[in-house]
């Protein structure tokens, strides 16, 4: 049942590992974690949660180490080689039971989005799912309220007496309306968070922490799924979160072909190619280039939109990067709204001649200083 | 071999067509219609799939909801389902994604057996594609989400599972509940003999009581997570328009903008 408020203790960060590769929102979630536990009682630590088979997770101690965990645990069997729903959410029900952590963070990948629903429901405690920001801090999150909402703050102040808990922010009705939820009652608090939201901390391969190893209670008949291969997609990976420039097209490309200019223009810039919702509903690209709240969300250096109207369920994806740059025929798109360069034009014309102009930029603004 | 088959449907407000009034925070739901959730359509697909396949299985429908949802339950029926039923009282309000798969496991428990439970993966107003894998957690049974492939041979199933980059291919045994993804196939429209027999077939609407749920585990009240506070995103303000005649000059005067601040 519930556990003892009085008991608990530490972050714990989930560190989702295929094939013995970690994925980059476990070091994200790290980077999290650690900021959180410092805003915590004095020795609140981040702990990377590693799970599969030993060959596979043993290595990866370090790497959580070098990106700031203060301990790892891992929880290695054969029959955590793959990822299964049931072995999964025994071995992890398991440690939290035991070992009682405040907080748990999960990846909000097609794993961590299976995993924690099931692991939540077993320890009858809250789960918030696909937040996109996290507050321990009363202070940053008035502020956050103030600078980016238009959330009435009047009434919360340092002292609320919810400023303890972990408020767990998050976009719904398809980005039409954010919600900040809280766990009060049970603990752990649980949330899965969206990949490419958070910061990951800068690589010092020098920091090290405990590493404990977690002794598993599983059997195979505790597994009822069996998982009998794994096929990575042969079509073109698109790392849209870790991208620093994305030049992505929509509807106003007008058909598929459009996006041999995007993608020309992508190569071009050292860019990856993404796109609206609309494209990929029209047949025109595959969902994995999809930008957007039922997409991938991104936050490159720079965000081409081309021809992208910006519907409010685009922009939920995109208007966190640094730099957006807009170029659509419709000089009442709302994608001008949050455009930092906004040009109004034809993009089968203009964008050409941005590919044609780039490599002369530093040129070019030599000669406007002149 | 016939199949007994439960779908877990929603009814949502198309967030396409939704607006906010950014002064209060709050959604317009006025003029908004409701439809059946996309996933659930992808369920509620392949459950109708498998009765085409196997003649004699049958589809039960639930869903959680105030009385109107039994507008989306009459669409599952014109589509193919044979029976409908809506969990619906005040005590089951507020719910968040555990307290709601308590009460549809209850719902499940007294429908009886099933064979597999389809649900769609997530719901668009929500998006927290956690009631599926809650569900199978409190009937103890198996889950694949993410389903974008399906067959089943006598009591083994097998799926394709779509992951970010690429896919699983998964075995398993009925019981099991299952999430669809929009992948997984077309869903059908209604047909007019189905909309005719939806009009005459009465749907069961069961309260708290006649699911024997315990009042302590439904309803906002119960539910782990609280809203703490909602609000809309402030708009980012627009930035500049490139200055420019041609082309030509739009592109070189963008350049110089993006070099000047450095972001290239």
């Amino acid at each position: 049942m519930a556990i003892n408020f009085d008991d608990v203790k530490n972050i714990w960060v989930f560190a989702e590992q295929r094939h013995g590769k970690l994925m980059n929102v476990a070091l994200e979630l790290i980077g999290e974690g650690y900021r959180l536990s410092r805003e915590m009682p004095e020795g609140t630590k981040v702990c990377g949660i590693l799970i599969g088979a030993e060959e596979d997770v043993k290595p990866l101690e370090a790497e959580l180490f070098a990106y700031g965990a203060d301990e790892v645990y891992t929880l290695a069997s054969p029959l955590l080689k793959n990822y299964t729903t049931d072995g999964y959410t025994k071995v992890l029900f398991d440690a939290i039971e035991d070992i009682k952590p405040e907080i748990v963070i999960f990846g909000a990948t097609h794993i961590g989005r299976d995993l924690a629903p099931r692991v939540a429901a077993r320890l009858n405690t809250g789960l918030t799912a696909d937040c996109t920001r996290l507050d321990i801090d009363m202070v940053n999150y008035i502020n956050f309220l103030e600078a980016k909402t238009t959330c009435n703050t009047k009434g919360l102040t340092p002292d609320d007496p919810k400023k303890a808990l972990l408020k767990q922010t998050r976009p719904a009705f398809g980005g039409n309306l954010m919600a900040t939820i809280i766990t009060p009652r049970t603990r752990p608090t649980m949330s899965t968070v969206r990949p490419g939201v958070m910061k990951k901390r800068e690589k010092d391969p020098s920091h090290t922490g405990t590493a404990i190893d977690v002794k598993v209670n599983l059997t195979e008949a505790d597994i009822r799924t069996q998982v009998v291969e794994v096929v990575k997609a042969a079509k073109e990976l698109v790392s849209l979160t870790d991208a620093e420039i994305i030049c992505s097209g929509g509807r106003g490309l007008g058909g598929p072909e459009g996006f041999n200019l995007i993608r020309e223009f992508a190569e071009k810039v050292g860019g990856v190619v993404g796109s609206s919702r609309a494209a990929v509903d029209a047949g025109w690209i595959d969902h994995s280039h999809q930008v957007g709240q039922t997409g991938t969300t991104v936050k490159p250096k720079i965000y081409f939109a081309c021809g992208i109207s910006g519907a409010i369920q685009h922009l939920a994806g995109m208007q966190t990067s640094d730099c957006i740059v807009a170029i659509n025929k419709d000089p009442d798109a709302p994608i001008f709204e949050v455009a930092d360069y906004g040009i109004v034009g034809d993009l089968y014309k203009v964008i050409p001649q941005i590919i044609a102009e780039w490599d002369n930029a530093e040129a070019l603004l030599a000669a406007a200083e002149k | 071999m016939a199949y007994k088959i439960i779908v877990c449907a929603k009814q949502v407000p198309d967030t396409n067509e939704i607006k906010t009034n950014p002064e209060t925070g709050t959604l317009i739901r006025d003029g908004v219609p409701s439809i059946l959730n996309n996933d659930d359509a992808n369920a509620l697909e392949e459950a109708l799939k498998l009765k085409d396949a196997y003649p004699g299985t049958t589809i039960t429908v639930i869903t959680m909801g105030p009385p109107q949802a039994t507008e989306m339950l009459q669409e599952c029926l014109a589509m193919g389902a044979d029976d409908a039923i809506l969990l619906s009282d005040r005590a089951l309000g507020g719910s968040d994604t555990w307290a709601t798969s308590n009460a549809i496991a209850a719902g499940i428990e007294k429908v009886g057996e099933y064979d597999i439970i389809f649900a769609g993966r997530q719901a668009i107003d929500g998006d927290t594609a956690q009631v599926g894998p809650q569900i199978a957690e409190k009937l103890g049974i198996p889950q694949v989400s993410y389903v974008k492939e399906f067959e089943i041979d006598g009591k083994e199933v097998t799926v394709k599972r779509a992951l970010e980059d690429g896919y699983e291919v998964i075995k398993l045994q009925t019981p099991c509940l299952l999430t669809a993804i929009k992948e997984l196939n077309t869903p059908r429209y209604m047909y007019i003999k189905g909309i005719y027999k939806a009009m005459k077939h009465d749907i069961k609407v069961w309260n708290a009581a006649d699911i024997g749920v315990d009042l302590t585990t439904v309803g906002l009240k119960a539910s782990p997570t609280n809203v703490f506070k909602s609000f809309t995103p402030k708009p980012k303000g627009a930035g500049q328009k490139v200055a420019g005649d041609t082309d030509k000059e739009l592109a070189i005067n963008l350049l110089v903008g993006l070099k000047e601040k450095n972001i290239i």
